[in-house]
């Protein structure tokens, strides 16, 4: 029975829950024996909150029996370690935090808890958010539940939100929350046949979030289904006083976008996502895709994002820049590791040292070289013309169409190690997402098919700024020609 | 603009980083590489665009300049490498 509880979609679990079929405490213990079982081997949860998850569960049973359940009543859920949980050490995987727990909640954690919603624990994460892999925490890399065939190799589950998107992906908690600022939830959702949406910039509250880039930090789901992603995001977002950057605007209902007929909306084929060195099983999920689409009624329309090539570069500037002036924030002083030194700067400069991890102070070396006097102009404001360019083609493109269809990545997941010597190519994990983000708009993953060894390839729709409910009306009816019924076999 | 050792040295004190001699010469080749991908940017012609700041068009919102939080320094500390009597402590500053 318990091990059935755990494959179940958020919004199956939900009506279980509903009926009295179960109660959130046989589902929440189903989920911890499930992680106590799996975690050793995958890695993805960096602390698990047993007592908590036991309490909230019970509250939200309690809740449920008086009548007064929330729209995620008594759902387990995975909660990236990037979000501050009051109480509960938040440490966005790197030493510099060491045990730092804060007495505040994040705003996005408040509301899906006062949906209702039962926190089993941290999710392992790229450190900072900084990674396309998983390999860059402090905890250690996660690994995906998924395996080429037979082959042993440790897979990443993708980054940075590997722990959310691996520990959705094996069962172990209904959905996750994750973070996105330049694919970090969507590359993951791609690599582990899960669904994935990094909304409108502005939709989630960024406060209590550890902040890397600001202008491009979003919080979003990552879930089993499109429906699970709809309704997790929708308790997710919402105007927030505490974040000058929160858009004043109502959340629509998404759950009844999924479902809605495409019939007649015209479906964007930017020519410029067709890179060179594209996987052949790519390039047909792409075609297949399209066909799909089409055979629901869309128009399919080719476009072009002509400025697309330079996205990755020009976020290669701009979220440097802004992850140095954030990260100035961890001095050893307040909070977080202090290492000893001779004097204050000494303090400074080896607590630093000693607490960033090696991507991190890459990170901040070309943030603060590229904001330094004399190269402001030639770099960071340039990035910011070149990333209106590239704002300014999506707003062309949506004269024509209503949403743009691409592949999520460039490749399958791919094994730990393989790519972390060049960070170069790491980067380009996220040349297909980085545009969303650059372009504040929303961007979904959903899985389409798998690979010829087996693994999970995701498609991307990219919306209009504010129009989450296309992305999930076409990603809907993307799921459901696709019939992805693909589990990876449990091997831990 | 490659990035010799002494800028290398420069950027690490803007950034109070320490980083030991040895990984100096490394760290310039790491950002030279970085920074030759980035200079494709110079490609584009910004002529007369406005730098993006938001993206999505909205007024800075105003708020009353009133006290709505504070009066909890255990709060404030609970995290700290060092505190005493309600004060952080840190390393001497003036000599």
């Amino acid at each position: 029975m318990s091990a059935e509880l755990t494959k179940l979609t958020l919004t199956s679990a939900l009506s279980g829950l509903g009926s009295g079929a179960f109660s959130s405490r046989e589902l929440t213990d189903a989920f911890l024996d499930a992680i106590e079982a799996a975690n050793p081997a995958l890695n993805a949860y960096v602390l698990v909150t047993g007592d908590k998850a036991r309490a909230m569960a019970d509250a939200a049973d309690a809740r449920r029996k008086r009548g007064e359940a929330g729209p995620l009543e008594g759902a387990p859920l995975g909660i990236k370690d990037l979000f501050c949980t009051q109480g509960v050490r938040s440490t966005a995987c790197s030493k510099v935090l060491g045990a730092f727990t804060p007495t505040y909640e994040s705003s996005v954690t408040a509301r899906l808890f006062a949906d209702g919603a039962v926190m089993l624990g941290k999710l392992n994460m790229d450190e900072f958010a900084m990674g396309s892999s998983n390999e860059t925490s402090a905890f250690g890399p996660v690994v995906s539940p998924w395996r080429r065939g037979n082959s042993e190799t440790k897979l990443t589950p993708g980054g940075s939100s590997g722990g959310s998107a691996s520990a959705v992906a094996a069962d172990l908690c209904l959905g996750a929350t994750a973070t996105d600022t330049g694919g970090s939830i969507r590359q993951p959702a791609a690599f582990t046949g899960t669904v994935g949406i990094k909304p409108t910039y502005g939709r989630c509250s960024r406060w209590g979030i550890v902040a890397f880039a600001s202008s491009l930090d979003q919080a979003g789901p990552i879930a089993k289904t499109v429906t699970d992603a709809a309704l997790l995001l929708r308790s997710m977002c919402g105007h927030d006083p505490k974040d000058s950057t929160s858009l004043p605007i109502e959340t629509p209902d998404f759950t009844a976008a999924c479902g809605k007929s495409v019939k007649g909306l015209r479906i964007g084929i930017p020519k410029e996502y067709r890179v060179d060195g594209m996987p052949a099983e790519i390039e047909a999920l792409w075609t297949q895709g399209i066909a799909w689409l089409k055979d629901a009624g869309c128009t399919i329309v080719d476009i072009s994002l002509p400025h697309t090539k330079y996205a990755l570069p020009a976020y290669y500037i701009v979220a440097p820049a802004e992850a140095s002036s954030n990260l100035a924030r961890y001095d050893g002083m307040r909070y977080g590791l202090r290492a000893d030194g001779r004097d204050l700067t000494d303090v400074y400069q080896k607590s630093r040292a000693e607490g960033f991890g090696k991507e991190v102070q890459r990170r901040i070396m070309i943030g603060t070289y590229v904001l330094s006097a004399g190269y402001y102009d030639a770099y960071y404001l340039r990035a910011q013309k070149v990333r209106q360019r590239i704002a300014q083609d999506f707003r062309d493109a949506y004269e024509k169409v209503d949403a743009i269809l691409t592949p999520t990545a460039p490749s399958a997941a791919f094994g730990l190690g393989e790519k972390s010597g060049d960070p170069v190519q790491m980067y380009l994990n996220d040349i297909f997402t980085v545009t969303a983000n650059l372009a504040g708009l929303p961007g979904l993953s959903l899985p389409a098919a798998v690979d010829a060894s087996g693994l999970p390839l995701g498609l991307q729709v990219i919306g209009r700024a504010l129009d989450e409910e296309t992305v999930f009306s076409v990603s809907a009816a993307l799921e459901k020609a696709a019939g992805f019924a693909a589990k990876p076999t449990a091997w831990w | 603009m490659a990035i010799d050792e002494n800028t290398v040295r420069r950027v690490a004190h803007l950034a109070r980083l320490a980083l030991p001699e040895e990984r100096v010469a490394p760290m310039a080749a790491e950002l030279n590489g970085i920074l030759a991908w980035i200079e494709q940017l110079n490609e584009v012609d910004v002529e007369g665009v406005e730098p993006m700041t938001s993206a999505v068009a909205v007024a800075l919102p105003m708020r009353e300049d009133v006290v709505a939080d504070g009066g909890s320094p255990d709060r404030v500390l609970a995290n700290a490498p060092k505190a005493e009597d309600g004060f952080f402590v840190v390393p001497k500053v003036v000599e």
